[in-house]
């Protein structure tokens, strides 16, 4: 049982646009502002020389460069995102390819149950297989419809916009399956395996 | 399962800056942190409603049950601005930490520590460290403000492993001209197997890496947290 703190009164309950405005617990909207947040120096990437890969238990290893992931059929996501650090941003518009896409060509083997998705800063997230399929996970290259800038991700990031953002790997590079669970950079430093915002699982133990 | 959240009473509140104050927690036991580490504060209203924010230690690990939380007040922060002008000495508060296992320094290899404004909680933290651990020659660091009134742990900071860089109103008498950090700032701590660590807003922290790599410190040896007016 949380404890009231003395004085306050807090002064949102609600997302500042309405009820479809609704705010995992412990999140405020952070209304037009994007926070950047990472761990590592932005990286500069040319799409030219851009790759996105799925490797490990696959029936089919494939390479992706820049002009051939956007051959593929796109799609968007419109929504919210929630960041563990306690923004949420509402409204917002990806567009991409979905996961599902890229494993239809890569083919997981039965045994894959997991993934470990790998940027091209070094930056690691893991994800069990059920959060990057079924319509819940892209590679997204536009927001808002410009492209995605390099302190957000772009060239392109993952989006898995239903768990905490750090889970959506900015500049990914590449999604490696696996048969177990392997914890990526923030997992092995005090953040929740899963990150599930409306759970609240923030850090370990949550 | 325990709950992960701690009941801190603040100790003491002291002027920083205009806009910045240091809060003295104390725990009712000892908790270690390592330089580096926050803790998530918790507010919460009589209806349940909670808003929380992570704070930089700014204190040592010194194995006491005392911790210090610098935080600089954003006119919309729903928490600083709370804790700036509501929290007296006394107050309980909710805390959970401390968090984090990436931008920490244990006192063991060379450091550069590179903070811009508010930036320095972290690094100060790194430097009260080395400095208790009579370690002072492992860690240089630069500080870039705007002017004098925005600088951090004013009396505390000066020494000869600290420089503080002046963007816009450097004091009377400064040598170095007002300016950005740029790399002559950062050649002088820059060592063979350095572990840079960067904080200050994003577009500091961008910067401050870049002036780093052309430094001449690998990309990966650079650690950096941004600090955003989320809070």
């Amino acid at each position: 049982m949380a404890k009231f703190t003395r004085g306050f009164m807090g002064r949102r309950r609600e997302g500042s646009e309405g009820s479809e405005h609704r705010l995992p617990p412990g999140q405020y909207d952070t209304g037009r502002s994007w926070p950047v947040l990472n761990a590592e120096v932005t990286p500069d990437l040319d799409t030219a020389t851009w790759t996105f890969g799925i490797e490990g238990l696959v029936e089919e290893p494939t390479t992706w460069t820049w002009d051939e992931i956007h051959a593929l059929a796109s799609s968007t996501y419109t929504g919210a995102i929630h960041c563990v650090t306690t923004w949420s941003k509402f409204g917002m518009s990806f567009t991409g390819v979905s996961v599902d896409t890229l494993l239809d060509v890569a083919r997981p083997l039965p045994a894959a149950s997991h993934v470990l998705a790998f940027s091209h800063s070094g930056y690691t997230t893991n994800l069990p297989l059920a959060d990057v399929t079924g319509g819940q996970a892209w590679v997204a290259w536009e927001v808002d419809g410009a492209p995605l800038a390099k302190q957000h991700g772009g060239p392109a990031r993952l989006l898995v916009p239903h768990l905490y953002f750090w889970k959506s790997a900015k500049w990914v590079a590449g999604l490696r399956v696996l048969d177990h669970d392997e914890p990526g950079f923030w997992e092995r430093n005090g953040y929740h395996n899963r990150g599930d915002p409306w759970l609240e699982q923030r850090y370990q133990g949550d | 399962m325990n709950s992960p959240w701690r009941t801190a009473r603040v100790v003491s509140i002291r002027d920083e800056t205009p806009r910045a104050k240091t809060f003295r927690f104390s725990l009712d036991e000892p908790v270690s942190h390592r330089a580096g580490q926050h803790y998530v504060v918790r507010l919460t209203a009589e209806d349940g409603y909670t808003a929380s924010r992570s704070y930089s230690i700014a204190s040592a690990p010194d194995g006491s049950a005392e911790f210090d939380l610098t935080v600089e007040r954003f006119d919309d922060g729903e928490v600083s601005a709370f804790l700036h002008d509501v929290v007296e000495v006394g107050d309980e508060l909710e805390v959970r930490g401390p968090i984090g296992g990436w931008f920490v320094w244990d006192g063991d290899g060379a450091a550069a520590l590179v903070g811009g404004g508010s930036g320095i909680v972290p690094l100060m933290a790194m430097l009260r460290f080395a400095r208790r651990l009579g370690r002072s020659d492992l860690v240089r660091l630069v500080v870039s403000v705007r002017s004098p009134s925005m600088l951090y742990y004013a009396e505390e900071l000066p020494g000869p492993e600290t420089d503080v860089v002046y963007t816009r109103e450097p004091p009377p008498g400064s040598p170095r001209a007002a300016g950005r950090l740029n790399v002559d700032d950062v050649a002088p701590i820059v060592r063979p197997d350095v572990t840079a660590y960067v904080c200050g807003s994003s577009g500091f922290a961008d910067a401050a890496s870049h002036v780093l790599l052309d430094a001449g410190v690998p990309v990966e040896r650079i650690r950096v947290e941004r600090f955003g007016p989320t809070a």
